[in-house]
């Protein structure tokens, strides 16, 4: 699924990576606890976070997924983005939860990462 | 006897937390520009990234070690902090002394060592209580576990 079908999905506002829009996933890690991203992460998965936070992005960078999702109506702010811009790592917000997140995703075929 | 290719030493704050990762983040560049591969670069970050944090959230300073051979990557941490009293349950998945801060920052969920001992290929902590910690991975960079 590409990044830009997943955020007519999800509702999403595109805070960095208008160009990667095309880029695909197939796997999804979703945590707020960021050695939990880092643990299962194996790279190139969608990652989705309620922490916003410089961390989230350093995780991210280093876990080597292709796309963080702040969830929860949680925005970042500038210096985060910004950072994200710099890893080039595409950074969207919605407003749904966690939950609903990753039912929808795994309803159109998306899967954990274990 | 493994040839040493680079050796390059890093200072880290405690409790700093605008700058905790930056000095994993440089570790990055620096061996991603010598060529080493994806698989064992991440390897490599993972544990200097979960080494990092562990000193900004419970030392008072530390210094990494990155030490470059022919057949692998070694990182050493060697902190000034509270020890950790019992090695044994600190690797134990889940098991944390972390505060509430340090959870909301997303860290301090009892994954942080037992993560770094999983990249490594060889693992030991060295711990002094009241002293400080000293943690020494080996990552072999020909091999993918």
């Amino acid at each position: 699924m590409t990044l830009q079908e997943i955020r007519d999905l999800l509702k999403c506002e595109v805070l960095a990576g208008e160009d990667d829009l095309q880029v695909d996933v197939q796997q999804v890690v979703a945590s707020d606890g960021m050695s939990e991203i880092l643990a299962f992460a194996k790279s190139k998965e969608l990652m989705i976070t309620g922490l916003t936070n410089i961390q989230s992005i350093r995780t991210a960078d280093i876990a080597g997924v292709s796309a963080v999702i702040y969830c929860r109506g949680k925005r970042p702010d500038k210096k985060v983005v910004e950072f994200a811009k710099q890893k080039r790592i595409p950074v969207f917000i919605t407003n749904m939860v966690m939950f609903d997140i990753c039912g929808i995703l795994y309803n159109k075929g998306l899967k954990g990462v274990s | 006897m493994a040839a040493e290719l680079l050796r390059e030493s890093f200072e880290i704050q405690g409790r700093n937390f605008d700058k905790a990762g930056e000095v994993s983040g440089e570790i990055k560049v620096i061996l991603r520009d010598l060529g080493i591969d994806p698989a064992n670069l991440r390897r490599v970050v993972i544990v200097a990234y979960e080494g990092e944090m562990n000193v900004v959230m419970y030392a008072n300073r530390a210094t990494l070690t990155l030490i470059l051979t022919d057949e692998d990557v070694n990182l050493e941490i060697v902190d000034e902090g509270p020890g950790i009293p019992d090695i044994e349950l600190a690797l134990q998945e889940g098991w944390s002394t972390a505060s509430d801060e340090m959870r909301e920052l997303g860290f301090g969920f009892g994954m942080g060592l037992p993560n770094m001992k999983k990249n490594s290929d060889e693992f030991r902590i060295e711990s002094e209580v009241g002293k400080g910690t000293s943690v020494f991975a080996k990552i072999r960079l020909n091999s993918n576990a």
